[in-house]
């Protein structure tokens, strides 16, 4: 063997074993993120994080209940708006679009998906907080609702033309109108895609922070009805991180634990139940 | 065209109408971005991005340290992420067997999932003292005589949130490089190794080449991510508005100011100068998004031809 063969052996090997070492420290990011906040938040996560009100400033305890029902309102705001457009919108594109307004909706839905998300807070803060003159939870909702509509159009629209035309034509041969034929044959066949692409798109939106600092911004006690300010789980762990005390580091480690288990259960959720048989989706 | 039926006329247009709606708000988004900056456009015209004082208190705003600081630490990101994520989808594409490849492949993608606040929490209470106990140390008795890696270590700056932006790019550019690789032909493989070539040369002189525009594809839309990444940046950019040159200096970007700064924002001018840094931004991201878009279309279309 000559010496360059060897030398090209050794690059090669010494290459490719880069590459695996590359694919493995990304792989031990993630583990490492997960446990270090298993073992930083696990510690301080306790009945009282979970159901009192954050104490006085100084005062040692409390906790972040409502934080937690303050993103799930959020949430609730941001699903009810988002949703209905993205699921509708996909719709439209899958079975009744065509042509260049379709085109253009598509073009817009992926404008919107490139938006970052702090540029959507300064959107719903022109739109909802200046006309209301405070800051609320519907604006912080309606921020969120924005950021799902591209995510839903497009998985929506991708499932649905994924279901085959045979599906299609055997309801219109049993005399379905094409309304009847979407609700009753298309979409159930598209069910599951549909809804993985809800609940990728709501945990994508539950982490956010940065569109609600300044829509929904904080509040260090319940809010009542949508239009108070409002506080949330990831606005709660900027706040508290960036604080100097030590305790509010503390409920900022264990409400990152909360967060981050909330998302990633809707992560790994998601993928199960695509994963799930759907014989009408292989065929096409 | 099959005639519509009655109803199908009404479920027509109510799905016409949701679809109007998406065109409607991303109009009205560009409307009000545009509207609300006037006063600050007026004030200071072109000004505005190459000024580098920014003084509430005297209404003045300038906008380049926060420019200056959002492609600093994402040309940081870049040239980390890069390498790193495109050997990793190497590995994942040519050497792992499929049912590894995707069970990693579904690891690194939840990788993306994790919110940003949590990367910056990981950032301030892990990353900074790292970077200030050990790597900008040693970067400064190394690499000290670059102006690049001097000045007190303080652990925030530019370096620390370039490298937090690393982490949170590399699942982009991992997964859709790994895409655009596998849909290289077999036979393009095939024909390198039947010529002598090494695993490695086929993969960098052949395999890689062939793919390049959806790895750039996803260079471009991982970069798009890093411009417009708001919190784990705010957490550790340190927050200076000022232009340095030290990469370990504390400096600022674009989103983290209007995080920081929006809600306290008093006066009308200093609310239109950061709703107009707000617009740069929007406008920076449109522009590269749209590049890596055409760069992954293009890449698809090869990929179905064959």
């Amino acid at each position: 063997m000559t010496f360059r063969d060897y030398r090209r052996r050794v690059v090669n090997a010494l290459m490719l074993g880069v590459t695996g070492v590359c694919t493995m420290m990304a792989v031990f990011v993630l583990l490492f993120i997960l446990g270090y906040l298993v073992v930083s938040g696990g510690r301080y996560i306790n009945w009282d994080f979970l159901t009192k009100l954050p104490n006085p400033v100084g005062e040692s305890g409390g906790g972040m209940a409502n934080a937690i029902l303050g993103s799930g309102k959020i949430l609730l705001v941001a699903g009810l708006s988002g949703i209905p457009v993205g699921l509708l919108g996909g719709i439209y594109l899958a079975e009744f679009g065509g042509g260049s307004f379709s085109f253009l909706v598509r073009y817009a839905a992926d404008l919107l998906n490139g938006v970052p998300s702090i540029v959507m807070g300064i959107f719903a803060y022109a739109v909802v907080v200046l006309p209301m003159r405070h800051f609320s939870a519907l604006a912080g909702g309606l921020a969120l609702g924005v950021m799902l509509i591209p995510v839903i159009l497009r998985s929506t629209e991708e499932f649905l033309r994924a279901v085959p035309r045979s599906l299609r034509e055997g309801a219109f041969a049993l005399g379905a109108t094409k309304r009847r034929a979407i609700a009753t044959v298309v979409i159930p066949a598209a069910i599951r895609g549909i809804a993985t692409g809800v609940l990728l798109s709501m945990a994508r939106v539950a982490g956010e922070t940065a569109p609600l600092l300044f829509t929904s911004f904080s509040n260090r006690f319940w809010s009542s009805g949508w239009s108070e300010p409002t506080a949330s789980l990831p606005v709660m762990i900027f706040t508290y991180a960036i604080s100097p005390y030590d305790d509010w580091h503390r409920q900022a480690w264990a409400a990152g634990l909360v967060l981050l288990g909330l998302v990633l259960f809707a992560n790994i959720g998601a993928r199960l139940i695509l994963s799930g048989k759907l014989p009408s989706l292989r065929k096409g | 065209m099959r005639r519509l039926q009655n109803g199908d006329e009404i479920a027509h247009l109510i799905t016409l109408i949701f679809a109007t709606s998406v065109v409607v708000i991303t109009l009205l988004l560009v409307y009000e971005l545009a509207l609300n900056s006037q006063l600050s456009w007026h004030k200071f015209g072109w000004k505005f991005l190459i000024t580098s004082a920014w003084d509430p208190v005297f209404d003045q705003f300038g906008a380049w340290p926060f420019i200056y600081g959002t492609l600093v630490t994402s040309a940081v990101a870049m040239l980390l992420a890069v390498p790193f994520g495109v050997a990793a989808a190497v590995f994942l594409s040519e050497l792992a067997q499929p049912g590894i490849s995707n069970a990693l492949t579904f690891l690194i993608e939840l990788l993306a999932a994790v919110p940003s606040v949590i990367y910056g929490l990981l950032g301030i209470f892990v990353i900074v003292p790292l970077m200030r106990r050990y790597i900008q140390p040693a970067l400064k008795s190394t690499l000290g005589f670059l102006p690049l890696f001097q000045g007190a270590a303080y652990g925030v700056g530019y370096l620390t949130a370039g490298v937090v932006l690393t982490v949170m790019v590399l699942p982009f550019v991992i997964t859709i490089s790994r895409e655009a690789l596998l849909s290289v032909p077999r036979e393009q493989r095939e024909g390198s190794l039947a010529l002598g070539a090494t695993r490695w040369e086929t993969t960098w002189k052949v395999v890689i080449p062939y793919a390049r525009t959806g790895i750039f594809g996803s260079i471009f839309l991982a970069l798009a991510r890093a411009l417009g990444e708001t919190m784990a940046v705010t957490m550790v950019i340190g927050n200076d508005p000022k232009v340095h040159a030290s990469l370990l200096a504390p400096g600022y970007s674009i989103a983290a100011v209007i995080a920081n700064e929006f809600a306290e924002a008093t006066g009308n001018l200093y609310l239109s100068a950061l709703i107009e840094l707000g617009l740069v931004l929007f406008l920076l991201t449109i522009v590269i998004n749209a590049l890596a878009r055409i760069l992954i279309l293009v890449t698809t279309r090869k990929g179905t031809e064959h």
